[in-house]
C-alpha cells in the first residue's frame, strides 16, 4: 500500500507541501485546497496531517465513488461522488477535506509531490503492506 | 428467489405500454431549493401540465408538506371523498430536500383525502422520489383522476418529459415493481440509483390502510429497497386511481443540485454533523447498527412498550425482539441511508430472510427495517416475540402496500376482541385470534391482500370495525370505543401514553391523526417532570408540534435532529431547553439559509413561525372537510388510563397512589371498580383541562378552530379560509 508518512519532528512549518499539492490538483497555491495540513503547535513545532489511506471511507461512501487501486491507494473517482461529505465527518484522522469551491472532497492519492519538495524529508513516500 | 427481472419479462412489459398522453417541457434551473413550478397529472382526461408556484405560495406555505396542503386545498371541495376523482396524491420534497451533505434530507411528503379519516392526511418517506422530482424540475407532483386501465405515469427529468403509460403487465406488489421499474427506465447499470418508484400493492386495493412503498436503489446489494409514506392510507387511494407507479427518473446528481446560495455554509454544517454521528451515535442511540428498533428495549424498561393492545407498557418477553434478535439478519456490508449523505442510516437491511407463507413461500426475500413501530406494533402489541415473524409480516406489508403501524394496532385490538369474547372463529374465517399467535396474524394480512374473509373486514381500520362488531355482533360499543386505539379514524402509533397527559395531548390533537410525529413528549413529560403544570404542557404542546412539523416542510428527516445530540447538549442546556438540542436547531437555521439565501431567518423561532402557518392551515383544512373541532380532538380511553379491572391491578400500586395524593381519595376501602372509575373521572377531566390550555397557547377557540385574529396574524387571510373560519366561529375570536 502506497502511502504518505510524516514526521512532525522533522517538519519546519515552510508549508511548501501545502503549496504543491494545491497547485498541482487545483491550479492554485491554496493550503484550504491541499490534501496535506500543517498546523503550528507552538514553539516551532508543527502537527501534519495526511491520508492513511486506511480505507474507511470506501465502506461509508453511498455511491461507491472511492475505491482502492492496484497499488493500495484509495482514489475518488469525482464523476461518481455527490458530495456528501460522509467521508469527511467518518475519516478516522480527520484527513478528508473539502473546500467549498468544489462540491467533491479533497482525497490524497499518494502522489508523492509533497515529498519529493520537502526541505527536511519530514514526509516520504513509502509502500506499507496490507 | 430473485426478483431478478428477466429480458423476456422485460419485454413482455414493453409491448403492453402504450403512452397514453405525453408533455414535455425545459427542465429549469433549481435555483435556492426551488424548482419553480409544480406538476400537475390527471389520469381521467390524461392532462399533464406545469404549473408556476407564485412568491406568495412561496412565503407563506415554504415547500413540502406546506405545497401539498396548498396544492391539495384548491382541488377538492368540502364534500369530496377519499374515492372521488377530484381527490389527489400530492408529494413534495422541500427547498432543502436533496441537499447531500447533511444526514436526513431526503424525505417526500404525500398527502390525500385519507380513506380512514375523511379528512386531509400528510405521511413522510425517505427513498429517492421527493429529491430527484425537484432535480426533473418540479417542486411537488399532484395526481388526480382515476384512470380507465393501469398506467403508469413516468418522469424523464433529463429528456424533460411525462408520460401517462398503459401498463397492464407490470406487477402490483411492490418487491416487485419496484424492480420492474428500474429495469424498465435505467438505460444502463449506472442509472439505477437514478430511478425512483411510487408504488402500492395489492393489499391496498382491498383494504383502507394502504401505504405508499417509495423505493430508492441500492448498487452494492443490487436491490430496489422501499420506505414508506404508511399513514392514513395513500396507498388505497393511489390503487384507486388505478396507478401502478409514478416513477422519476434523474441522473446528474450533484451536491450542489438544489442551487444553493451557499454552498459553503451547507459544507461546513453537514461536515461537521457526520463528525457529531461518528463520535457520537456509538455512545448515544447506535442508530447506524439497530435503526430505530433500539427503542423498543428502552420502552420496556419504562413501562411505554405497548403489550397486548396498549393494556400494559411491559412485557417479561420483550427481550426477544429486542435488536440483538434482529442483528442477525442485517447485512451490514454496505451504507444504509435512505438519501445520500445519510451517516445516521437508521434503515437497516435484512436479507436472506425465507417466507413461511403466502404467495411468496419458500422466497428468500430482502425487506427494509423493521422500524421501531413495526417491533412494537406487530410484535409487543400483539403479545408475537418472534423476530422472524415480525420480519416476515413487515415484508408482506410492505410488498402488499399496508401501513404497519394500522395493521400492528388493529390486529392488536382484534387480538383483544377475540379473547374478550367479541369475536369467535364464526367471525375470523376459523383464526384462533389469540395475542402471540402469528400464524393467524399473517393469515389475516393475506386474506387483505386476497379481499376476503375477516382480513377484508380488517383492511378497514378500527374505527369501521367497531361500527361493524357493534352493528353484526351486538359487541358494546363503548368497550370497543374504549380499547380501540384510533382518533379521528387513525390507529395509534406504537407507544403508551397513560402517565402522559401532554403525550395523551400531543396524539389527541396531532392534525391527522395519532400519529408520532407531531410531538413526543413522554420521557420530558411523565419520566423527567419537566413539564409539570397545565402552561408548561401547552408550551411543549404547540413548540415541538410547529418544530416537527418544519421537517415535513423542507424535506427532512427529524431523526437527526435528536437521535444524535452534541456532546454537551445536556450540560449546557436543561430542560425543555435541552429537549430542543439547540446546536442543532441552529444547523437547521444554517441549512436553510444556506440554500434558499433567505436572510430574514434568524433563528428558530423563525422556523416555528413558518410551521405555524402550514399547521394552522391544515386544523382549518380540517375544517373544510366536516372535521377539525374539539369533539375530534377526543381520545380512546386507553390511552388516558386503564379501562378494566384487570389493567388496575397490574399497576395498582401506582393508580392508588395517584388516588391518594392527585385526585385526594383514600382508595383503601374501595373496589377495584371503583378505583378505576374515580381515576377515569379524574383523568378524563385532565385532558378536556389540556385542551382549554392548548388551544389557548394556539390561538384557537375553545372549539380548538383557529380564530381570525390567529388567522390574520399568520398571513393566513386568503378568502376562502377567512370565509370558512367566520362561518365556524360566528365572526368571533
Amino acid at each position: 500500500m502506497k502511502v504518505l508518512v510524516t514526521n512532525d519532528e522533522l517538519c519546519i512549518g515552510c508549508r511548501l507541501c501545502e503549496d504543491v499539492c494545491s497547485q498541482a490538483w487545483y491550479k492554485e497555491m491554496h493550503p484550504g485546497k491541499s490534501s496535506i495540513r500543517i498546523t503550528s503547535l507552538g514553539n516551532a513545532e508543527w502537527a501534519m496531517a495526511v491520508c492513511t489511506q486506511c480505507g474507511d471511507c470506501i465502506d461509508i461512501c453511498p455511491t461507491g465513488a472511492l475505491s482502492r487501486d492496484k497499488a493500495g491507494v484509495v482514489r475518488l473517482k469525482k464523476t461518481d461522488c455527490v458530495g456528501c461529505l460522509s467521508c469527511v465527518g467518518f475519516c478516522p484522522t480527520a484527513t478528508m477535506y473539502y473546500h467549498a469551491d468544489h462540491v467533491e472532497p479533497i482525497k490524497c492519492i499518494s502522489c508523492g509531490l509533497c515529498a519529493k519538495e520537502c526541505p527536511t524529508g519530514a514526509i516520504s513516500i513509502e509502500v506499507l503492506p496490507g | 428467489m430473485s426478483t431478478e427481472i428477466t429480458k423476456e419479462r422485460l419485454e413482455a412489459l414493453k409491448a403492453g405500454h402504450k403512452v397514453l398522453a405525453e408533455f414535455s417541457y425545459e427542465p429549469p434551473q433549481i435555483e435556492k431549493g426551488y424548482a419553480g413550478q409544480t406538476l400537475y397529472v390527471n389520469v381521467s382526461d390524461n392532462t399533464i401540465a406545469a404549473r408556476p408556484v407564485d412568491d406568495r405560495m412561496k412565503s407563506a406555505f415554504v415547500g413540502g408538506r406546506g405545497f401539498d396542503l396548498w396544492l391539495l386545498w384548491n382541488a377538492v371541495t368540502g364534500t369530496t371523498r377519499w374515492s372521488s376523482p377530484e381527490n389527489e396524491i400530492v408529494i413534495a420534497a422541500g427547498p432543502i430536500g436533496g441537499i447531500t451533505q447533511y444526514p436526513g434530507t431526503g424525505k417526500s411528503i404525500a398527502v390525500t383525502i385519507s380513506p380512514l379519516t375523511d379528512t386531509v392526511v400528510d405521511s413522510n418517506v425517505g427513498g429517492y422520489f421527493g429529491p430527484l422530482l425537484k432535480f426533473s424540475g418540479f417542486d411537488a407532483i399532484e395526481v388526480q383522476g382515476i384512470a380507465d386501465k393501469e398506467v403508469l405515469v413516468f418522469v424523464d427529468g433529463n429528456a424533460g418529459t411525462v408520460q401517462i403509460i398503459e401498463a397492464p403487465e407490470e406487477s402490483v406488489n411492490s418487491h416487485i415493481l419496484a424492480e420492474e421499474m428500474v429495469a424498465l427506465f435505467a438505460e444502463k447499470p449506472g442509472e439505477r440509483q437514478a430511478v425512483s418508484s411510487v408504488s402500492a400493492g395489492i393489499g391496498a386495493e382491498h383494504a383502507l390502510i394502504g401505504c405508499l412503498n417509495f423505493s430508492f436503489y441500492d448498487p452494492r446489494r443490487g436491490v430496489a429497497r422501499l420506505k414508506q409514506a404508511g399513514r392514513g392510507g395513500i396507498g388505497t387511494v393511489l390503487r384507486k386511481k388505478k396507478i401502478k407507479a409514478l416513477v422519476v427518473k434523474y441522473v446528474g446528481l450533484k451536491g450542489d443540485s438544489t442551487g444553493p446560495e451557499d454552498l459553503k455554509s451547507i459544507q461546513d454544517t453537514g461536515a461537521k454533523m457526520h463528525r457529531e454521528i461518528y463520535e457520537r451515535d456509538s455512545i448515544m442511540f447506535e442508530m447506524r447498527k439497530d435503526g430505530t428498533n433500539h427503542l423498543t428495549k428502552i420502552m420496556n424498561d419504562y413501562d411505554i412498550l405497548p403489550v397486548h393492545n396498549f393494556r400494559y407498557g411491559a412485557h417479561p418477553d420483550a427481550e426477544k425482539i429486542y435488536s440483538p434478535h434482529f442483528q442477525e439478519h442485517f447485512d451490514y456490508s454496505a451504507p444504509d441511508g435512505c438519501w445520500y449523505g445519510c451517516t445516521l442510516a437508521c434503515a437497516k437491511f435484512a436479507r436472506q430472510l425465507e417466507l413461511r407463507s403466502g404467495p411468496y413461500k419458500g422466497h428468500v426475500v430482502t425487506v427494509d427495517g423493521p422500524e421501531y413501530e413495526t417491533v412494537a406494533g406487530i410484535g409487543a402489541n400483539c403479545g408475537i416475540w418472534d423476530a422472524h415473524a415480525v420480519l416476515e409480516a413487515n415484508f408482506y406489508c410492505d410488498t402488499y402496500g399496508i401501513d404497519t403501524i394500522s395493521f400492528g394496532t388493529g390486529m392488536a385490538f382484534a387480538m383483544e376482541c377475540f379473547e374478550e369474547g367479541v369475536l369467535t372463529t364464526e367471525h375470523t374465517s376459523g383464526l384462533q385470534l389469540n395475542f402471540g399467535n402469528s400464524e393467524a396474524m399473517l393469515e389475516v394480512l393475506h386474506q387483505i391482500a386476497r379481499g376476503e374473509g375477516f382480513g377484508a373486514i380488517f383492511g378497514q381500520g378500527i374505527r369501521r370495525m367497531k361500527r361493524f362488531f357493534a352493528e353484526e355482533y351486538g359487541a358494546d360499543p363503548q368497550f370497543l370505543q374504549d380499547i380501540g386505539m384510533e382518533a379521528k379514524g387513525l390507529e395509534y402509533s406504537e407507544y403508551v401514553t397513560k402517565e402522559s397527559l401532554a403525550q395523551q395531548g400531543g396524539y389527541g390533537m396531532a392534525n391527522k391523526g395519532p400519529q408520532h410525529d407531531e410531538a413526543w413528549l413522554i420521557f420530558m413529560d411523565a419520566v423527567n417532570n419537566q413539564i409539570p403544570t397545565f402552561e408548561d404542557k401547552a408550551e411543549a404542546l404547540h413548540y415541538f408540534p410547529m418544530w416537527r412539523t418544519w421537517f415535513g416542510l423542507m424535506g427532512l428527516c427529524k431523526l437527526p435532529w435528536n437521535d444524535v445530540e452534541p456532546a454537551d447538549n445536556r450540560t449546557a442546556y436543561t430542560g425543555m431547553d435541552a429537549a430542543k438540542v439547540p446546536e442543532h436547531v441552529q444547523n437547521y437555521v444554517d441549512l436553510f439559509r444556506g440554500v434558499t439565501g433567505r436572510t430574514d431567518v434568524e433563528s428558530g423561532q423563525d422556523l416555528i413561525r413558518m410551521s405555524e402557518v402550514v399547521y394552522n392551515f391544515q386544523r382549518v383544512f380540517n375544517l373544510k372537510m366536516g372535521f377539525g373541532t374539539r369533539e375530534h380532538d377526543a381520545i380512546p380511553y386507553r390511552s388516558a388510563g386503564p379501562v378494566t379491572d384487570v389493567e388496575y391491578e397490574s399497576r395498582a400500586e401506582r393508580y392508588d397512589q395517584q388516588l391518594r395524593e392527585l385526585v385526594g381519595i383514600n382508595p383503601d376501602d374501595m373496589n377495584t371498580e371503583e378505583k378505576r372509575l374515580a381515576l377515569r373521572r379524574y383523568r378524563e377531566d385532565r385532558y378536556e383541562k389540556l385542551l382549554d390550555a392548548v388551544y389557548q397557547r394556539r390561538g384557537w377557540t375553545e372549539n380548538g378552530i383557529p380564530t381570525l385574529e390567529t388567522v390574520r396574524a399568520l398571513g393566513l387571510d386568503f378568502p376562502d379560509v377567512v370565509e370558512l373560519v367566520q362561518r365556524h366561529t360566528n365572526g368571533h375570536g
